[in-house]
């Protein structure tokens, strides 16, 4: 396998420019929402005291849970040595620190006093996950940051195991508290349950993977690089049993809950009863997100096609949006169960399902945190070198030499026949 | 008979002398120690974990209507108007209906803040502005509050409510405002002086006996007194938060 | 080299004086000292240069005081403020008695935002009727 070149993307076309400026635009749009929210009060949002977490979130908390795991690919090449995931490595972790800053900057823009966000970094109250969350937020710009400049700086290529090392370890460990974000709550029936930590980190390595292949599919078409069917089918496969995963664990948490009589409403909700959250689910989370991508990589008539792949990838994150949207606006529209086996009602929204409109606010915020992740990264491939120059099956793929060596002796041998 | 010897007299009369003069100096002490504690708080003194603020809730002294005037007399205490969604109106003290799905029996009842003893709004607030006073009331800090809506996903008794819209002519005694989560604050700002939350004064004119607040670690409350006598239930108790506020009659 | 040098110097002293007049000019006529309204009580709770200084410091402390510990007869309540500094607001004739004409001075001049009034009351208990 060749050495890899890096280059940066020249990033004078039109087409550079017209990217930027609508990536851009809708980042402007998403603040400009986020601005008025603050200016006018969340009163103009659809969410209300029933439903206090809404569309903001869901994107949120997908970019998040997507950028620990868009991570994985350089750990794949670091961490665990194979050679094919290395030259994509500074890719990988670059879309994994601009995820995390779009995912955040919703967050942010969304909470009710954002003027305070310096409070929030000053005084921790250590009990909370939300903290938790916070310090490993911060320290993952930190080791992804270093992790990018040992692995750009040939004078520190020594060190980028072991920080490839802190790397994978630190996403694991918060992509688990950003699980436990939900799995700590005990209050509410659909979330409180252990499963929530590793289903997050199962979830992250299909969503980051998708959107890391995506990037990775955009970036060479339009950079006119060339990018071998080796390097995509390995990544294919690997989304595939990424989004296998995923799907278990929501078998996993679905089947426990049938069992147990207390969780029945819960259940019967999601998979019956929950009227959009029920469509979100089946056709959203299932269909589109976990069987439609399993169908699309592995299915001999479409396993070949650059097409194919893409749509899957955009099936995972489509399905991962719903399933976000069904796991936090799910839980919440459910309601607390205060007195277990009565029916209860009251002006405050007890006992019956709350209902959510989202507002064109919280949408255009959702849109503006993407746009401004996939900003940050158009700007970023621009200025260093973090797009590899060619990904071609000969310069790629570690086996390719000797699937060539195989077939010339081959060939020799029956010229000597004849 | 023996005779007694003087140095017997003089050690027996020493003895009771000074069991007496000791049963004089001790017993005021003995007195103090078991006598009730000193009245509610004044202003100037700082809340201390010597007081556990509780309500006793009867249900069976309360109906629908009694319920919706309680919940009109702390709307009208605290300021809170309704928002321009019914979603977003602030309610920290709500009347809930229930019935029991097999025996068709009804009740009302008012449920606010529970006011816990494991809190779980302040174990997952960011900055620490959810937090729990040192006399048991549950409050948020609003001056360090960020709006994250965190602890209302929290709170098992949906007690919490959010800022959606600016407000203006607020109580003085009950700031509010946008974009920071408030609750019932057991009326904190009458309780400090030494008076009774809003809720409790209003019911004791129209369900006379309904609402009991007072100190529950003060045995001789009358709110400790009738906990000691009656059976109290609290809601969600499986959830271990230890509820300052407890319903009879459930 | 030199006649680089020559400009450049032309430059800073063209500058240091057109600053020289553009101060001049706002010495009178630009930005007016705040003057805010008198108060109704006698005196503050500390004297104005002192109050002018660090009441920002002092209500932090009262707030902290009243919200953790109970303290609520503490001198530098806001409330208290807002008794004796809510005065008819000069600029509309037919107004109600609010701080704003007291706090809103100084803090437009220096600048600062003031987050009080989102939460806090900015008319006094004893009356919010009109003049």
């Amino acid at each position: 396998m060749a050495k890899v070149e890096f280059r940066e993307v020249e990033g004078r076309s039109g087409e550079y420019y017209t990217l930027l400026g609508g990536l851009a635009f809708l980042a402007a749009c998403g603040l400009g929402a986020a601005a008025y929210t603050d200016h006018v009060g969340h009163i103009i949002t659809g969410m209300g005291n029933a439903i206090p977490w809404g569309i903001p979130h869901v994107f949120a908390i997908f970019l998040i849970v997507a950028a620990s795991g868009a991570l994985n690919v350089a750990s794949i090449g670091t961490v665990f040595g194979k050679v094919m995931y290395k030259p994509l490595a500074r890719l990988s972790g670059l879309l994994a620190f601009c995820l995390l800053a779009g995912g955040l900057s919703i967050l942010v823009l969304d909470l009710g006093r954002p003027d305070r966000l310096v409070i929030s970094m000053t005084h921790f109250n250590l009990k909370s996950i939300f903290v938790w969350n916070i310090n490993f937020y911060m320290g993952f710009f930190a080791v992804v940051a270093a992790y990018l400049w040992v692995s750009m700086d040939w004078r520190l290529t020594g060190l980028t195991k072991p920080v490839g090392i802190l790397a994978f370890m630190w996403r694991l460990a918060l992509t688990s508290c950003t699980g436990w974000v939900f799995g700590f709550i005990v209050a509410r029936q659909g979330w409180d349950a252990a499963v929530m930590a590793p289903m997050f980190i199962v979830l992250s390595f299909a969503y980051g993977l998708a959107i890391f292949l995506l990037v990775l599919m955009a970036s060479s078409a339009w950079t006119r690089r060339p990018l071998g069917d080796a390097v995509v089918k390995k990544l294919k496969n690997l989304l595939g049993v990424f989004v296998a995963g995923g799907l278990y664990f929501a078998v996993v948490q679905h089947l426990t809950n049938m069992y147990a009589t207390e969780h029945h409403g819960f259940t019967r909700f999601i998979l019956l009863e929950g009227g959009a959250f029920t469509t979100m689910f089946w056709i959203g989370q299932v269909l589109i997100g976990s069987v439609l991508p399993m169908i699309l990589v592995w299915y001999p008539g479409t396993a070949g096609s650059r097409q194919a792949v893409g749509l899957a990838c955009v099936s995972v994150v489509i399905g991962g949006l719903s399933q976000m949207f069904v796991t936090i606006v799910g839980g919440l529209a459910y309601p607390l169960v205060l007195f277990p086996g009565m029916e209860v009602s009251s002006s405050f929204f007890d006992g019956v399902v709350n209902s959510y409109s989202p507002s064109i606010w919280e949408i255009t915020l959702g849109i503006g945190g993407i746009a401004i992740a996939l900003l940050m990264l158009t700007i970023a491939i621009k200025f260093l070198r973090f797009l590899p120059v060619d990904l071609s099956d000969e310069v790629a793929d570690p086996h390719h030499r000797k699937i060539e060596a195989a077939d010339s002796e081959v060939v020799a041998e029956a010229a000597e026949a004849a | 008979m023996t005779k007694r010897c003087p140095t017997d007299t003089v050690r027996r009369q020493v003895l009771v002398g000074a069991s007496a003069l000791a049963g004089v100096a001790l017993t005021p002490g003995f007195v103090l120690m078991t006598a009730p504690k000193a009245a509610a708080k004044t202003a100037s003194e700082a809340a201390t974990d010597k007081t556990r603020w509780g309500l006793l809730i009867d249900t069976g002294k309360l109906d629908k209507a009694a319920c919706d005037a309680l919940v009109a007399a702390c709307n009208a205490e605290h300021g809170l108007k309704p928002a321009s969604r019914a979603e977003a109106s602030a309610q920290w003290v709500r009347r809930v209906d229930i019935k029991d799905k097999t025996t068709g029996a009804t009740k009302s009842l008012p449920v606010m803040c529970q006011h816990c003893e494991n809190p779980p709004c302040a174990d997952v607030c960011p900055t620490g502005a959810s937090f729990r006073r040192a006399d048991g009331i549950v409050l948020v800090d609003k001056h360090i509050c960020i709006g994250c809506r965190y602890c209302m996903l929290a709170c098992p008794y949906k007690a919490r409510s959010f800022g959606y819209e600016p407000v203006s002519d607020q109580k003085p005694s009950s700031p509010h405002g946008v974009g920071t989560v408030s609750a019932c604050t057991l009326c904190v700002h009458r309780v400090d002086v030494g008076g009774i939350p809003a809720c409790v004064e209003a019911c004791q004119g129209i369900a006379p006996g309904a609402m009991l607040f007072g100190d529950l670690k003060d045995p001789d409350s009358a709110i400790s007194k009738k906990v000691s006598e009656i059976m109290v239930t609290r809601i969600r108790a499986d959830l271990g938060v230890e509820p300052g506020v407890l319903y009879a009659g459930l | 080299m030199i006649r680089s040098f020559r400009l450049i110097a032309a430059l800073i002293v063209g500058l240091a004086v057109s600053a020289g007049a553009y101060a001049g000019a706002y010495a009178d006529g630009g930005v007016p000292l705040p003057s805010p309204a008198k108060a109704t009580g006698a005196t503050c709770v500390e004297p104005a240069d002192i109050m002018r200084r660090n009441h920002m410091d002092f209500l932090k402390q009262q707030r902290d005081e009243t919200m953790h510990l109970g303290i609520r007869d503490g001198k530098y309540a806001l409330n208290g403020c807002v008794e004796c500094h809510a005065t008819d607001d000069p600029k509309t004739p037919a107004a109600v008695k609010t701080i704003e004409p007291f706090c809103g001075e100084c803090h437009a001049y220096a600048a600062v935002k003031l987050d009080c009034w989102s939460c806090h009351t900015d008319k006094p208990a004893t009356g919010s009727a009109k003049k």
